[in-house]
């Protein structure tokens, strides 16, 4: 037979390809339970048209009540927009503004980045090389001095050139840290003073190689600071980030960006269809090399 | 509740058993079923995981939980137990060549830890071990990335040698090595640029280092936090360079950390370092039945 039947082991196999994306053991097996009546009751036989059922599915799952656009940024048309960026310790946080710093300039926006993390050996430098790259002004105080402080000036310093965007940069921390996580509400109260509507979006950084802890990050950030989206670094490696769906229907937080590389231009809009395709991509190639037998 | 403890996991089937005073397979079925979520939940390679299961069920159906008057806490000790043999004894230890000085490459993938944990092992050798390493600048990529190792090189008060941005890190590791000699260093730590495992350049660059300095010791520095890629990562860096065992980064965190198992049971590589902090002072040496317990829940 050219196609594989839909029997007990496809289904484990799914679990298998979906657990090992990091989809998470629940949401997987409640998944698979609902595929399975889902096949029963439209009588599907091949597994070309399941995968189909599951494509559809997942991407339900990632909508949720919501339709589409939910990936796209939410600035202001007049004025100063502020988006701050957070996440733990080597996520990607510091490359994924390099990155959207040099897409939005590329839009015809004018760019300020700030420097708020003022604890991390070199961070500063390396943010700087980023505007460097980007050609976009970055506003920093010394290494050590008050996050807040350094975003305040980042705020003045924009407003009076006039800039469309400004993008905050902050020291990773580990959402266990209480003091650290005060610290991020902190900062995120001064942009709220000093620029109304502000921040107009708070972009939680995941790296795509972590497991289940992410979505203890994604509910500790968001109660410190209310994120409004994420970007999903390091999917260029083999890890396929699928925590982000048990974050989505259970935190209601889209994925805006995913970040593909270390170069400026490794940063692109996520997109639900093939972000869930890659979770059983390896399934389908499976299947394709037996086919081809 | 995803993150419960195996206990509590096994509270409801343990109930059951105890009103009905012996175990059956079918119990142990029950409860192994809870211990392979807790393992999952915890991140632990969906294959590793599978191994394990069949192992712990082997010894559960046997008399030493079917007959015990607390069968839940005897599975509980039999899932430690196979846990903390996988991850092997203590072994904090660090390479000592006969001829100085020692070699250390840190390598793995981006933003794993590798740059803060050279400091931190440079600072532990000095301080514990009473010796005078040098630090080695070989991210050429990163932005800032010789910066960073500098900064933390001020703060220890200790060398680094770097040759830029332009040089080939190839190069970097020779000379450093010629200067570590002339200076009368004992221990040499090279930072690498991270890369990704299936990054063949990359990688490569990394043979031709390994070829050209001859390490007593390559440490694969990973993120505690990974889930199930960690043995996709790990495979490729082992077989790539035959690593010499691995630090687990950021396990101040809440993370279960079973990437941990998953690592350990691909490369058979002691863990030997976890990082507890972002300080130059909180590297510990690494528990293997703490970390049994804490991918457990208890
Ligand atoms: N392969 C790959 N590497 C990435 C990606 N995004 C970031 N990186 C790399 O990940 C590492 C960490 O990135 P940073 O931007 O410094 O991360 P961070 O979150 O700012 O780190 P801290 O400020 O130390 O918390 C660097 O080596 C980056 O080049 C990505 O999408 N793909
Ligand atoms: N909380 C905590 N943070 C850590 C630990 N080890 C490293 N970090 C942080 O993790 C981030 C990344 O560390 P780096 O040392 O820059 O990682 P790297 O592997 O050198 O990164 P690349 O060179 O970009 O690949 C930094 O913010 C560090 O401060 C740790 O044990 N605990
Ligand atoms: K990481
Ligand atoms: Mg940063
Ligand atoms: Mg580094």
């Amino acid at each position: 037979a050219r196609y594989r039947k839909v029997d007990e082991d496809f289904f484990e196999e799914l679990e298998e390809v979906l657990i090992t994306a990091d989809v998470g053991v629940m949401t997987v097996m409640d998944f698979v339970d609902e595929l399975k009546m889902e096949v029963k009751r439209r009588n599907i036989k091949e597994t070309e048209e399941v995968k189909a059922v599951i494509s559809e599915k997942l991407v339900d799952i990632y909508y949720g009540d919501e339709e589409d656009h939910i990936e796209q940024l939410h600035l202001s048309t007049e004025g100063l927009s502020v988006i701050l960026v957070v996440g733990v310790n080597g996520v990607g946080k510091t490359t994924s503004i390099g990155k959207l710093a040099h897409r939005l300039k590329q839009e015809g926006k004018h760019v300020v980045l700030a420097a708020g993390d003022t604890f991390r050996a070199g961070a500063i430098e390396q943010l700087e090389e980023w505007g460097k790259r980007a050609d976009v002004e970055v506003i920093k105080q010394r290494e050590g001095s008050d996050p807040a402080a350094v975003i305040y000036d980042g705020i003045q310093a924009a407003k009076s050139r006039h800039a469309d965007v400004l993008i905050c940069d902050t020291a990773g921390r580990l959402q266990n840290k209480v003091n650290l996580m005060n610290e991020l509400a902190k900062v995120k109260r001064v942009i709220e003073r000093e620029v109304p509507g502000a921040p107009h979006e708070v972009l939680l950084v995941l790296d795509a190689t972590t497991g289940q802890n992410a979505l203890s990050q994604a509910k500790t950030f968001s109660e410190a600071t209310d994120v409004t989206g994420i970007i999903l670094t390091k999917l260029d490696g083999t890890a396929k980030g699928g925590i982000v769906l048990a974050i989505r229907n259970e935190l209601n937080i889209p994925v805006k960006y995913v970040g593909l590389g270390e170069q400026m231009e490794d940063l692109q809009v996520f997109d639900p269809h093939a972000f869930v395709f890659g979770l059983f991509a390896d399934m389908v190639e499976e299947d394709e090399d037996k086919d081809n037998e | 509740m995803a993150f419960e403890g195996l206990a509590e996991r096994l509270q409801d089937t343990i109930k059951k058993i105890t009103g009905k005073g012996k175990v059956s397979e079918q119990d142990v079925k029950e409860m192994t079923r809870e211990v392979r979520l807790a393992l999952l939940e915890a991140d632990v390679n969906f294959k590793v995981v599978k191994d394990l299961i069949n192992r712990i069920k082997k010894r559960a159906v046997g008399q030493e939980v079917m007959e015990s008057l607390t069968p839940g806490q005897q599975v509980i000790k039999v899932v430690k137990e196979e846990l903390t043999e996988l991850m092997g004894g203590e072994q904090s230890k660090i390479a000592v060549a006969d001829r100085s000085p020692t070699v250390i490459m840190m390598v793995g993938l981006q933003g794993a830890g590798k740059t803060t944990t050279s400091g931190k092992l440079a600072n532990l050798l000095r301080k514990k071990h009473n010796r005078n390493p040098m630090l080695v600048a070989c991210d050429v990529y990163r932005p800032a990335a010789i910066t960073q190792l500098q900064t933390l090189g001020k703060q220890l008060d200790m060398p680094v040698f770097s040759m830029g941005t332009d040089a080939n890190p190839v190069d970097i590791a020779v000379k450093a090595i010629e200067k570590a000699k002339e200076q009368h260093r004992d221990y040499v730590i090279i930072d690498t640029a991270g890369r990704l495992h299936v990054d063949e350049n990359l990688m490569n660059e990394l043979i031709d280092i390994k070829d050209e300095v001859n390490p007593d010791e390559i440490l694969l520095v990973v993120d505690a936090m990974t889930g199930q890629d960690a043995v996709n990562v790990a495979k490729s860096f082992d077989e790539t360079l035959d690593i010499t065992g691995v630090v687990l980064t950021k396990l101040d965190g809440d993370t279960r950390g079973g990437a941990a198992l998953s690592i350990k049971a691909v490369t058979g590589k002691p863990i030997k370092f976890a990082g507890m902090g972002e300080k130059l002072d909180q590297l510990e040496p690494f528990h293997p039945d703490r970390m049994a317990s804490r991918i457990l829940g208890m």
